[in-house]
């Protein structure tokens, strides 16, 4: 569940008398609760008063394992400081346990005698170790025995790490092979103590797993020498005084010098059973996470039991938090929590495991993907029910974790070929382990961008993914790391991204998406990009919105768009593409990679009567023209007497062939000729994106049609391929085949529906490789090939009509568009000087 | 228009407002230098220097709003007003630029 924050809408006059807010429990659930209190103006509201039992500030239990092993000091993983509540005005009682509430007169009674008012009641006592019942757990005074520990407090782990250090205490027994007792194990281990890990249920970490996983996991703990034994109950404790021995349901007896009991929490409470609140198994609260038919007392985090779930994890106790905060402050008291879908990813013990949704398939029709490899300590298994993955278990490899973590939580769709969601198929789904990443590492190869200045910004205070990339520029050069930049931000807030409304935006100025946008404009008979901006953009003008609607518009209305210039990117303003000093390249048409001696005889002319700097040949089979100036452009036009090639637009650029049956031994289509007919049909059709296509006679594939937008191959029998959603740039992507057909014409009509399809559906810059995945090939099959949805004719028709008011731009010469349309804007050159009045 | 006369400096005449399409910007030459003045949709008009500050890049070629442009070559946007950049970029001091009686653009050097 993502909240998302609002502004405050009403905020009590700050001057009146403030209420009281008393919190009961100081841990992660309070101290968190009161930070967002505190961060949607709780302070200006209310008189903060907080209580905790243990004698400290605010700590991060999380990462007790790691004092625990040594790996951090215990000063490490304090949140908050004492500081930290004086300088918020918040009175701590710190070391104090509330006995009661009296919910009547609205008071608490807490161990040091004090009485305190309030006026809003926050419960947040979180859980306890579970003892589960054996002999000898307690000496005869009903303390716990020397050298038995539970494993939940500073306090604990403290004592824990006294007593191994011990120079008697050789062994120990870890009561529990769950998460936390694993933890203990891994720890323990780490101060040269051997270490065994008695679990009562089948195998290890059983909450978060099936066997198969706990199989592997159970090789994986072995081999740090740590002794498992699953299926076996601790009956008692042995020794008199202290422990030296447990014994097992089976009359086995381990000795040892210590036992650690990690057999799961119990929530606490005591207090509010006491005070006669209703508890089931933890505190019960309503969606608001106010405490069942009570007006003025909230609980929220491990105590709590909202409809009929208890968690035990630090992701639901984040998200109560918010809803809490803004249910407490009226920030928005439409906020609710509906629950968490939890999704676990840790180091246990120094193996990768993250866990979410189902163990294993439960339903006949549920697919279950496994892949097994424990002599690497490897097992990945995910059940899929109806095309949505429904539960992952992943060991040893977090690779996908964030990719499948953001499948699971948004139910995006999944790839075909299911082995894609557990490797990295080459797909631009695939990541790397963005944890293994060293900082330095550069995320954005474009701006030069390193993890350690992602995860700066997002310690800094962007919550969004989007708000990092505006922050660093990472993902905002080519765009192909935008990925990974996401996986990285996730990670590095742990999770807790904010979900940006803005990224299902078409263009950021406009709150809709590209379908809602599109009916808008139909609805208003918006034909402009400063109308739409007038009539949707609540913001007005945006420059970084101007670009996707001109071409948005132009796709939708043809000739019935009203063309503003200023909407226009430089490149379209003046049909080159703008290079590194600011002067332009020209690529005139050269349909299918074919020219002529008239042509090539034109071109070199041009070239040198204008001393262009480069003449390069292409990757689509193109002459370019580099380092022309602006002003030039007219003149260069002119004299070349050929149209645009539009090497400069998001828009159909060009299609490569080989050359095909008449030449070519081995040729059986004629590629050439057909990617003429195809360039000649669809030039300068605009596009979300670039569209690069290609025919090749044979399928030794000369023209690399597999790696194209839309691929054209030729086969045996007179039969051509369409591949669709290819790339071989800034991301390789074979691309998926549409259809195979027996006819040039049908390869036309079928480029045309596909292109129009995508036209009309993708977002804005959003490749055909990202596209056609996103959307699914048999989906795109269904309805391009088969017509599905009965949009074939007007798939066709719209195609059309963009096909018939083609105009070659560069006929504009001979008369310009806008004043100065081919005016420099370079220092490099001699600039029109001021006119002398 | 902007706002308040010219004050100090030396004013440059740089031709009729029509030389710019609204919404779009121009580069001048001025004083050896060069100058991008761009024409608001609102009909308020911006002057920055001509080259931004990160490569290059010529910012009369690039894309504007109410409130910045964005260079051609990397994106990076600049406040039209103040000439600060909004995406990290090094800074630009702005010019002011008016019309006078016969709608040619003036444009205020500083001192």
């Amino acid at each position: 569940m993502t909240s998302l924050l609002e502004t405050p809408r009403t905020q009590p006059s700050a001057r009146g008398p403030r209420r009281r807010l008393v919190v009961i429990g100081n841990g992660m659930a309070g101290a968190r609760a009161v930070e967002e209190i505190l961060a949607r103006g709780g302070a200006a509201q209310f008189t903060i008063t907080m209580f905790g039992d243990e004698p400290y500030g605010n700590y991060n239990r999380i990462m007790l394992s790691h004092v625990l092993s040594g790996e951090e000091s215990d000063a490490d993983i304090f949140l908050n400081s004492l500081s930290w509540y004086r300088d918020n005005g918040i009175t701590l009682h710190a070391g104090v346990r509330v006995d009661r509430i009296d919910r009547f007169t609205k008071h608490v009674f807490s161990s040091d005698g004090r009485v305190t008012p309030y006026d809003t009641l926050i419960i947040a006592t979180g859980s306890r170790s579970h003892m589960p019942p054996m002999d000898g757990l307690y000496t005869p005074g009903g303390q716990v025995k020397q050298g038995v520990f539970g494993f939940r407090t500073i306090d604990d782990t403290r004592k824990m790490v006294a007593y191994a250090q011990h120079e008697h205490h050789r062994r120990a027994v870890v009561i529990g092979g769950g998460l936390l007792g694993l933890e203990a194990a891994y720890g323990l281990r780490s101060h040269g103590i051997d270490v065994d890990v008695v679990h009562s249920a089948g195998h290890l970490m059983s909450a978060q797993m099936g066997p198969d996983g706990g199989a592997v996991l159970r090789r994986s703990v072995e081999a740090l020498g740590i002794g498992v034994l699953t299926g076996s109950r601790t009956t008692a404790v042995l020794g008199s005084d202290r422990a030296t021995g447990v014994s097992l349901r089976d009359g086995t007896v381990i000795p040892c010098d210590m036992v650690v009991v990690a057999a799961g929490i119990r929530p606490n409470v005591d207090l509010a059973v006491l005070s006669g609140l209703p508890v089931e198994r933890a505190i019960v609260v309503d969606d608001r996470l106010r405490v069942q038919d009570e007006d003025d007392i909230y609980a929220v985090g491990e105590c709590v039991q909202h409809r009929g779930e208890v968690y035990g994890l630090v992701a639901p106790l984040w998200e109560q938090a918010v809803v809490l905060a803004n249910q407490v402050t009226g920030t928005d008291t439409s906020a609710l929590y509906l629950g968490s879908r939890t999704a676990t990813k840790l180091k246990v013990a120094g193996v990768e495991v993250a866990s979410m949704g189902l163990h294993g398939p439960e339903l006949d029709t549920d697919e279950h993907i496994v892949f097994s490899e424990p002599s690497r300590g490897v097992f990945k298994s995910i059940v899929v029910r109806d095309n949505k993955m429904v539960g992952a278990t992943l060991l040893g490899d977090s690779r996908k974790v964030a990719y499948l973590t953001r499948a699971y939580d948004h139910g995006l769709p999944l790839p075909e070929e299911r082995i894609g969601l557990m490797f990295d198929l080459g797909t631009p789904d695939g990541d790397t382990g963005v944890a293994d990443l060293s900082d330095d590492a550069q995320v954005c190869n474009c701006n030069g961008v390193s993890k350690k200045a992602l995860v700066n910004a997002v310690q800094g205070g962007c919550t969004t993914v989007a708000g990092a990339m505006e922050a660093t520029r990472a993902g905002k050069g080519c765009g192909s790391c935008k990925l990974l930049v996401r996986q990285v931000v996730e990670w590095a807030a742990d999770g807790d991204v904010a979900e940006d409304p803005a990224t299902a935006y078409y263009v950021p100025a406009i709150p809709l998406d590209k379908a809602e946008l599109m009916a808008e404009i139909r609805k208003r008979g918006l034909r402009s990009v400063s109308a739409v901006f007038h009539a949707l953009a609540p913001g007005g003008e945006d420059a970084k919105s101007k670009m996707g609607l001109a071409s948005l518009l132009k796709m939708m209305l043809a000739d019935q768009y009203i063309d503003e210039r200023d909407a226009r990117f430089i490149n379209d303003r003046v049909h080159a593409n703008i290079q590194r000093d600011g002067t332009f390249s020209v690529v005139p048409q050269m349909k299918g990679g074919v020219t002529s001696v008239q042509q090539l005889r034109r071109i070199a002319d041009v070239a040198e009567k204008h001393n262009v700097p480069l003449i390069k040949l292409t990757g689509g089979q193109r002459i370019d023209l580099l380092g022309i100036r602006k002003e030039d452009l007219p003149q260069v036009w002119a004299d070349l007497d050929m149209p645009s090639g539009y090497a400069y637009g998001k828009s159909f650029r060009t299609v490569k062939t080989c050359v095909g049956k008449d030449f070519c031994r081995y040729g059986t289509g004629d590629s050439t000729k057909l990617g003429i007919e195809i360039e000649s049909r669809f030039q300068g059709i605009e596009a979300p994106a670039k569209l690069k296509l290609a025919v090749s006679g044979c399928p030794r594939n000369c023209a690399e049609s597999l790696v194209k937008d839309v691929g054209v191959v030729a086969v045996e029998g007179g039969r051509w391929e369409i591949y669709v959603g290819g790339a071989a740039g800034a991301h390789i992507r074979k691309g998926d085949l549409l259809a195979t057909v027996d006819d040039p014409e049908e390869v036309k009509v079928l480029t045309g529906r596909f292109m129009q399809y995508y036209r009309a559906r993708a977002n804005w810059l959003e490749r055909t490789y990202a596209f056609v995945p996103r959307v699914g090939i048999e989906h795109l099959r269904d309805v391009i090939v088969n017509d599905s949805e009965g949009i074939a004719a007007q798939l066709d028709a719209a195609m059309q009509e963009s096909v018939d008011s083609y105009e070659d731009p560069w006929e504009e010469r001979t008369d310009p568009m806008t004043p100065g349309q081919f005016r420099t804007s370079l220092p490099l050159t001699v600039l029109p000087q001021v006119p002398v009045r | 228009m902007s706002a308040g006369t010219a004050t100090g400096g030396k004013a440059h005449v740089l031709g009729p407002v029509e030389q710019i399409p609204p919404g779009e910007g121009r580069a001048f030459a001025v004083d050896g230098g060069q100058v991008a003045v761009f024409r608001l949709r609102d009909g308020s008009l911006r002057a920055l220097p001509a080259v931004c500050p990160h490569k290059g890049g010529p910012l009369a070629d690039g894309t504007i709003d109410l409130n910045v442009v964005v260079c051609p070559l990397h994106q990076h946007a600049f406040d039209l007003a103040t000439g600060c950049s909004t995406t990290g970029a090094g800074n630009l001091r702005p010019y002011e630029v008016l019309l006078d009686g016969q709608q040619n653009l003036v444009l205020q050097m500083p001192v």
